[in-house]
């Protein structure tokens, strides 16, 4: 059945909304968000964004609330029409149809299931409206139910099942309508959190399968990482960022998104001039007030400004009471810096220390329990170095 | 659901709530009661006797205030909900229309203006309209009325109801009024019926608006009882009181198992 | 554009229906109190003068508008039985709304702190009276109160009174008919706001040391205050109307204005001068009105 859904073909005909033009070209992707603008009275909620998204992708929308993150999906979904700027599904513009002229389906946040009807009625509601057959209607709800996993409760009303059986059948009726993008408001926060971590794997499962674009808006970056192919950085109505979830992190495109995704350190500093004597090796030289001098590898865009940030995340920084052992690999660790443990906390797979450097600053590292009986544990009030690679860190312009 | 416990009610909590109940009920049980006194003497107990009953089941203008009293009821409720129900959705649905402000007001207003007012002014303009005075001015009096009671109870439900079940039906492939037919309205139904309860029995119970808009020969039942009360105390009222009484509390039970008919499991039933 | 903007064009067919209903039977009606409320009474039928003729033309019009006259208000304020009339309505209705409140209040009160499985019971147990026959339940109350009615009965038997006593046709009866009347209407509101509040912040107040009465002073009654405005308005308002109840259980001397109304209106047929009398009533209820709209718009925004 995984691969009947997988082959099979776009919305059939009854389901495709009014004639849409077909593609013009081929390097048109899936959905074009061009230079749309949303404003609430004079607050600017999404502000002149532009995003592609191509055709199977898991895409994620992450950002603290109040940044345009579920506007824009609203306005995708036709709840919320833009200002100004285009919406191109297929090339064709879909800014200013209304929700149910879209083929585009989307599984609201808290489910918004009819509490009148059963789980089978609920998915059905979209076929219906669609005007498809009635045998055709029972085999793809069949077929729905199967899929998340429901069967035998489909006579169920929706306030007989768990969250999580809620969860299912709010993703069945979104799909059972086969959209050519699924839009996923926060899907997992109504869950506790053992049940969104398998229901994750069953997200990516289940797109991986069907192949439709999924488009999830989320606040949790561990949920936008696990899940994403890429994700879109939202502050403020416009995108920070959009990378995938290891870019996202190793190289955050502004000092906003470094600190918003994950914990890093970050210290302000000026570009020095060239060094003659270390010519040979690609780096730059940063004189910071707070961490002295720090060498950082050569980013592949040059670095305009000489008034820079640098940051390394706190696992990159490592801790030993001597400095990195010279005949190690670690010989390019050239940046050292000390300072006294002033707190650890065991987290479990890890355990993080705070280190109060002699500037007065303090620095985060974070470092892997690898063995059950840790001998190299630091406590407070331990004089350590710190020390990390050029290529752990790098340096942020904003 | 969290109950706080019942040890929590002090001796004064309950003794309010008991008193409080108690004068709020205790009058009718006792007209109830008095009802089947076979007594001429309204106070005076003579035994248990249907007598009054039947006095008023022969008394021909009884009868037919009644019978006016339940045609008015049931069309002017009937009106009056479907109006209302226009109202609330217009309300709670609609972003600002011009003159939004003057429509909430006209809704709500009457239910707070003293009924004389709200009486007299509809029956100068009857007057103006040159229109007979009988069924219909009494109807559409006591539509204006009860539609705002319709809307209020309406409007309530609609506000409590979640916007994103409206708008996962048009997700789903229903044009806004599709959407409102498939999703809104059986949601709401047990309001609307409620309002149309509620509306009934307003209308099976005023005097004021029916005094001034009813014409010469088409009193309605509350207007007789009251000139009947004016003159004093008779048994044959009290008969009558309860008959009334019967009939809206058979009206309550066959609404309220209607809505938990159409209502989803554990949604209260609560008319208002 | 935004989402309720989907919404705008059925919404606003579905106004329309309503809308012109109240127009016509709500608010052009007060047009015709305002007009009758200056004309000149006649022995006539329909009782008033001048009686607009449109069949002759705009000379009868303009001759109308001249025939138009402020003595019917004139007279309102010169006649002591009117102004008498109007502050008498006023106390009424503020001493109801006092004794109501003082009655109400504990009633909602201990209502919001039964368990929550009770508390619909106890809601429904309030509405109830309020569905059943008002007309029905002040004659339940003559039944009761009349010479040798229950009330003096059972006073007689205990021997707290030597001879019946009159209570029929007194302010005390008429009293005790409105309270009945009203109590539901504030019980509710202040039930909604008590039964909305959070338990945890009496308790916490409790937890900083507060004693009971203290507790409820200093928290638990200012937060109910939107619903004791709005229950004392929901009486105070209409009971200033009020006609029934007055006319049934109180005595013959003094009137309320909804009884002048009444009777310069069905017994000296003298319809300019009752009008009179609802416009410069309406006029007093404007201030109240508003503030009870205000409240009522208020509580629908929150519940949205």
């Amino acid at each position: 059945m995984a691969e009947e859904l997988a082959t099979s073909e776009p919305p059939s005909e009854p389901l495709a909304a009014p004639a849409r033009p077909a593609p013009v070209a081929d390097d048109i992707p899936l959905l074009r968000i061009d230079a749309v603008v949303k404003q609430f009275g004079g607050f600017r909620a999404v502000d002149r964004l532009s995003l592609d998204i191509g055709a199977g992708e898991f895409f994620a929308l992450l950002g603290p609330s109040g940044c345009g993150k579920t506007t824009l999906l609203r306005m995708l979904a036709g709840f919320e029409t833009p200002d100004e700027g285009q919406i191109l599904l297929d090339g064709w513009d879909i800014g200013k149809l209304l929700p149910h002229e879209r083929p585009v389906n989307m599984m609201f946040q808290n489910y918004a299931l009819f509490p009148h009807l059963s789980v089978r009625d609920n998915i059905a509601f979209g076929l219906k409206r669609a005007g498809m057959a009635a045998s055709d209607i029972v085999a793809r709800v069949a077929e729905m139910v199967a899929l998340v996993k429901l069967d035998g409760l489909e006579k169920r009303k929706p306030d007989q099942l768990s969250g999580g059986q809620k969860q299912r059948v709010a993703l069945a009726r979104a799909l059972a309508r086969r959209p050519r993008i699924l839009l996923l408001d926060e899907p997992l926060a109504a869950l506790d959190k053992k049940l969104r971590e398998s229901t994750q794997a069953e997200l990516m499962a289940l797109q991986r399968r069907l192949g439709t674009t999924f488009i999830v808006v989320t606040h949790d970056q561990d949920e936008a990482m696990t899940m994403a192919d890429r994700i879109g950085v939202m502050d403020k109505g416009r995108l920070e960022q959009v990378a995938t979830p290891r870019q996202l992190y190793e190289a955050p495109a502004s000092r906003w998104v470094a600190e918003f995704v994950g914990d890093i350190n970050l210290f302000e500093g000026q570009i020095e001039p060239r060094d003659s004597r270390l010519a040979m090796a690609p780096r730059l030289t940063v004189t910071t007030r707070d961490a002295g001098t720090v060498y950082v590898a050569e980013p592949r865009q040059p670095v305009t400004r000489t008034s820079v940030c640098v940051a390394i995340r706190p696992e990159k920084v490592k801790l030993s009471r001597y400095g990195p052992a010279p005949n190690t690999d670690n010989a390019q660790a050239i940046n050292r810096l000390e300072g006294v443990v002033t707190d650890v906390s065991y987290l479990g797979g890890t355990t993080t220390y705070r280190v109060k450097l002699d500037s007065g600053a303090v620095l985060r590292s974070s470092m892997a329990n690898t063995a059950r009986i840790d001998i190299d544990a630091y406590s407070p009030t331990h004089r350590v170095v710190a020390w990390f690679t050029p290529d752990d860190c790098l340096v942020l312009e904003q | 659901m969290t109950g706080r416990p019942l040890s929590r009610l002090s001796r004064f909590n309950v003794a309010s709530l008991a008193l409080g109940l108690a004068f709020l009920y205790l009058p009718i049980v006792i007209l109830v009661i008095y009802s089947f006194n076979a007594s001429r003497l309204v106070t005076v107990w003579g035994g248990w006797s249907l007598r009054w009953y039947s006095e008023f089941f022969n008394d021909r203008a009884m009868l037919d205030a009644a019978w006016m009293s339940l045609r008015v009821a049931a069309v002017s409720a009937t009106l009056a909900t479907g109006l209302g129900t226009l109202a609330a959705v217009a309300l709670s649905r609609g972003e600002r229309f011009k003159g939004r402000t003057l429509f909430s007001g006209m809704l709500y207003a009457p239910l707070v203006m003293p009924e004389v007012i709200t009486g007299l002014s509809l029956l100068l303009l009857f007057v103006a309209l040159n229109a007979e005075r009988g069924f219909w001015t009494v109807t559409i009096a006591h539509t204006t009325l009860t539609m705002c009671f319709v809307t209020v109870v309406v409007q309530s439900r609609l506000g409590k109801l979640d916007r994103s079940l409206e708008e996962a039906a048009m997700d789903l492939g229903c044009d806004p009024l599709r959407a409102f037919v498939s999703v809104t309205l059986p949601l709401i139904l047990p309001s609307i019926v409620a309002g149309w309860m509620l509306a009934f029995t307003l209308s099976l119970d005023d005097v004021v608006i029916a005094s001034f808009t009813t014409g010469p020969g088409s009193a309605t039942l509350p207007i007789r009882i009251y000139s009947e009360v004016r003159l004093g105390v008779k048994p044959q009222i009290n008969a009558i009181c309860t008959l009334v009484l019967a009939l809206i509390a058979v009206v309550i039970v066959a609404a309220s198992l209607a809505t938990k008919l159409t209502s989803t499991r554990g949604e209260s039933a609560a008319p208002l | 554009m935004s989402a309720r903007r989907i919404f705008a064009g059925p919404v606003r067919l579905a106004a329309i229906a309503p809308y012109l209903w109240m127009a016509l039977f709500f608010l052009v009606p007060f047009g015709f109190v305002l007009k009758i409320s200056l004309s000149q009474t006649a022995v006539a039928q329909p009782p008033y003068l001048p009686v607009f003729d449109l069949t002759e033309g705009l000379a009868a019009i303009k001759a109308a508008f001249a025939a138009f006259s402020l003595d019917n208000y004139r007279l309102l304020v010169s006649d002591n039985l009117y102004v008498l009339s109007y502050l008498r309505s006023f106390v009424v209705a503020a001493v109801s709304t006092s004794i109501l409140l003082l009655i109400g209040y504990p009633v909602a009160y201990a209502m919001a702190r039964l368990p929550q499985r009770w508390q619909g019971i106890a809601m429904m147990l309030v509405i109830v009276p309020f569905w059943t026959s008002f007309l029905i339940r002040i004659y339940a109350w003559i039944n009761i109160l009349q010479h040798d009615g229950l009330l003096n009965q059972i006073l007689l038997a205990l021997h707290i009174v030597p001879a019946p006593v009159v209570w029929l046709s007194t302010d005390t009866a008429m009293y005790i008919g409105i309270v009945y009347s009203y109590l539901p209407f504030m019980i509710l509101p202040l039930y909604a706001t008590l039964a909305k509040m959070d338990p945890a912040l009496p308790e916490a107040a409790s937890d900083l040391g507060a004693s009971p009465q203290a507790t409820f002073w200093l928290v638990t009654f200012p937060l109910s205050l939107p619903g004791v405005g709005a229950g004392c308005l929901l009486c105070f308002i209409p009971i200033l109307g009020e006609f029934v109840i007055p006319d049934l259980l109180a005595g013959s001397d003094s009137m309320m204005i909804g009884q002048t109304l009444w009777l310069e209106f069905f017994t000296n047929k003298d319809w300019p001068v009752a009008s009179a009398v609802a416009v410069v009533l309406l006029v007093l209820l404007v201030a109240p009105l508003a503030l009870y709209d205000r409240l009522q718009r208020r509580q629908l925004e929150a519940a949205r």
